[in-house]
């Protein structure tokens, strides 16, 4: 550094090499964060978005659901599966013992009153939608619910018995906004 | 260096024996010799490969959200600006990226026609780019008309109706452009298609384009052949580092537009929604089809307007054979550098008063803009061939890089 003071006009300067890494570090980090933070806003229009994340709620109203029937809503594009379980169901459902389930949950911790059972209908296999919504559905061996596709048997809490789905069915957050009214979401 | 390459050993070694992608990096991208005497002109290449890439990457995001149907285009191009991620930005940076790259391309053209570059040898190279040109030109056309704003829709009923200006077959031609009986959604859909298929056309052009450009390499400033190794220098770090370094300012440049006034260079009207029922008051097309619209309104017969305005573009094919000087470089031709800064005053001229109202004195400029513009390629550049005398060229490029004094100085020291 302190030679270049000496040159004179007709000489070249030797090459300082501590400043040429200087600059070429420098100049390549600020290229590559700029690149990234480019690159990361553009992959990031393909999230999600503001019109999408607004649909991700939804009401239902149970009260004119009576005991056995069922109900599909619509939840993030997914249908969500509704039970109005009937005392037997709920019982069948509880008396199982935990240990012997391949994917290991409490009826009781999957609901928030047990006469309301509510899932997300996708089979944890596939993404296949199970039969047992309609009246004359195949409902399983268990009760609850029948996936066509590669034949998962849920039962009326929807917890895989039987096939090659490998959880339960999921579990949507929601919450009672008043007795008969549930938000989904 | 091929010996050098073949030696090559372990993974790369093992491919490039194979596949010699290594090879023909380090040909074309680092060993590549170029004339040493390039100025910043010789960027604009470089730059717009570089738009290209952007253009359509952007594209591909935007075509995820788009929605080419006459009911809902309109609101799914609103709906990329306020709801998805970064839309806005996406789309600004796509619709600032045409205008740029119009810009970019039209130097390029420029900086050929100053410095001769269409000439022997490179023939078929500056014809491939005039393709370009004009498969960029329908590109940016039909990616006016997706967003289905009122310059959108009136935009492409004028452009498509210039084609109903041939004789019997016009209206065939139209409607068969139309797919129906008027710009509707069949247009929207064949259009937004086209906008997507053609950019990979040009990347495809661009290919040749280079193939054709690396045949000979690039011309430089002083238009003399490459004579021997000393006049060039390896591609890399020379032209790497100038070319990164004119990235860096043009796309200061283009994020300044983006960020602060991204809509500069359109229409307010194009933020109302199509209306096939109401023209707006004051059509005009995109700022970079302003020359050829003003020759197209200069001309009071419909046909001889249309033809005029498509010869405009294709008489650059003919620039290699209009053109027979000896002398590339206007640098060296005294009466063709007046001529050609006169050609780009008036290019700009003709470009001011295709977005002044078709009335009055307008007219009379256009057809005087015209006329130049048409003057210069087929009775100037044929006269010049024959007629102008030119003084005597540098023996070749380094010659003419060491008469000039400093760097002179600079060279002796070095060979010291």
């Amino acid at each position: 550094m302190k030679e270049l003071n000496t040159n004179t006009k007709n000489k070249p300067s030797p090459i300082d090499e501590e400043k040429r890494d200087f600059l070429f570090i420098t100049t390549a980090g600020l290229a590559i964060a700029g690149g990234g933070a480019f690159a990361w806003s553009m992959i990031d229009t393909m999230n999600p978005s503001k019109d999408v994340l607004a649909l991700s709620t939804t009401e239902v109203d149970l009260s004119p659901l009576e005991e056995g029937q069922s109900l599909t809503v619509m939840w993030r594009g997914k249908p969500i599966f509704i039970r109005h379980r009937s005392e037997s169901e709920i019982s069948s459902a509880d008396n199982v013992s935990v240990d012997d389930l391949p994917h290991k949950e409490t009826d009781e911790s999957r609901v928030k009153n047990p006469k309301w059972l509510v899932v997300v209908g996708v089979c944890s296999h596939l993404g296949c939608v199970p039969l047992g919504q309609k009246v004359g559905d195949s409902k399983g061996e268990y009760g609850g619910w029948f996936c066509p596709c590669h034949g998962s048997h849920y039962d009326t809490s929807g917890r895989i018995r039987k096939g090659p789905a490998p959880l339960n069915l999921e579990i949507p957050p929601y919450e009672f906004v008043s007795d008969d009214i549930i938000r989904i979401g | 260096m091929d010996n050098q390459e073949n030696k090559k050993t372990g993974i790369t070694g093992w491919i490039d024996k194979r596949l010699p992608v290594f090879t023909f990096i380090n040909h074309n991208l680092r060993d590549y010799p170029t004339p040493k005497n390039l100025n910043y002109f010789w960027n604009f290449g470089s730059l717009a490969g570089i738009t290209l890439v952007i253009m359509i990457v952007t594209g591909i995001l935007l075509a995820m959200q788009y929605t080419a149907n006459t009911d809902i285009a309109f609101d799914s191009v609103e709906r990329i600006m306020r709801d998805v991620n970064n839309g806005w930005l996406l789309r600004y940076i796509h619709m600032n990226g045409a205008s740029m790259f119009f810009i970019i391309v039209y130097i390029h053209i420029f900086r050929g026609l100053y410095y001769g570059s269409y000439k022997y040898p490179r023939e078929i190279l500056w014809m491939l780019g005039v393709v370009i040109l004009l498969l960029m030109m329908a590109t940016a056309f039909m990616g006016y008309v997706l967003p289905w704003g009122q310059m959108s829709f009136w935009g492409a009923t004028v452009i498509t109706n210039l084609f109903s200006a041939f004789p019997v077959i016009g209206d065939y031609i139209v409607t068969f452009l139309w797919g129906g009986f008027s710009v509707d959604n069949p247009t929207l859909s064949r259009f937004f298609v086209l906008h997507y298929l053609l950019p990979f056309a040009i990347v495809g052009v661009v290919a040749l384009h280079l193939v054709a450009l690396h045949q000979f390499g690039s011309n430089n400033p002083t238009g003399v052949d490459v004579k021997s190794s000393g006049d060039t220098i390896p591609f890399h770090p020379y032209y790497t580092v100038k070319d990164y370094f004119g990235l860096g300012v043009f796309l200061i440049v283009y994020a300044a537009l983006v960020f602060f006034a991204p809509n500069f260079l359109g229409h307010p009207d194009n933020y109302i929604p199509a209306n096939p029922l109401q023209t707006p008051a004051h059509i005009v097309p995109e700022w970079y089809f302003l020359p050829f619209y003003a020759i197209l309104r200069a001309v009071p017969d419909k046909l001889t307007g249309v033809l005029l305005m498509f010869a405009a573009v294709l008489v650059l094919f003919l620039l290699p054979w209009l053109d027979k000087h000896k002398v590339r470089s206007a640098t060296f031709r005294p009466f063709y550098k007046q001529f050609y800064w006169l050609f780009f005053i008036n290019a700009i001229v003709l470009g001011w008063v295709g977005a002044m109202p078709a009335e009055g004195v307008y007219v009379l400029i256009a057809r005087i803009a015209s006329v130049y513009y048409f003057s210069f390629f087929l009775i100037i550049m044929p006269l010049l061939s024959r007629f102008e005398k030119v003084g005597e060229l540098p023996s070749s490029i380094s010659a003419a890089v060491l008469s000039k004094k400093f760097d002179k100085d600079i060279n002796e020291s070095y060979a010291k």
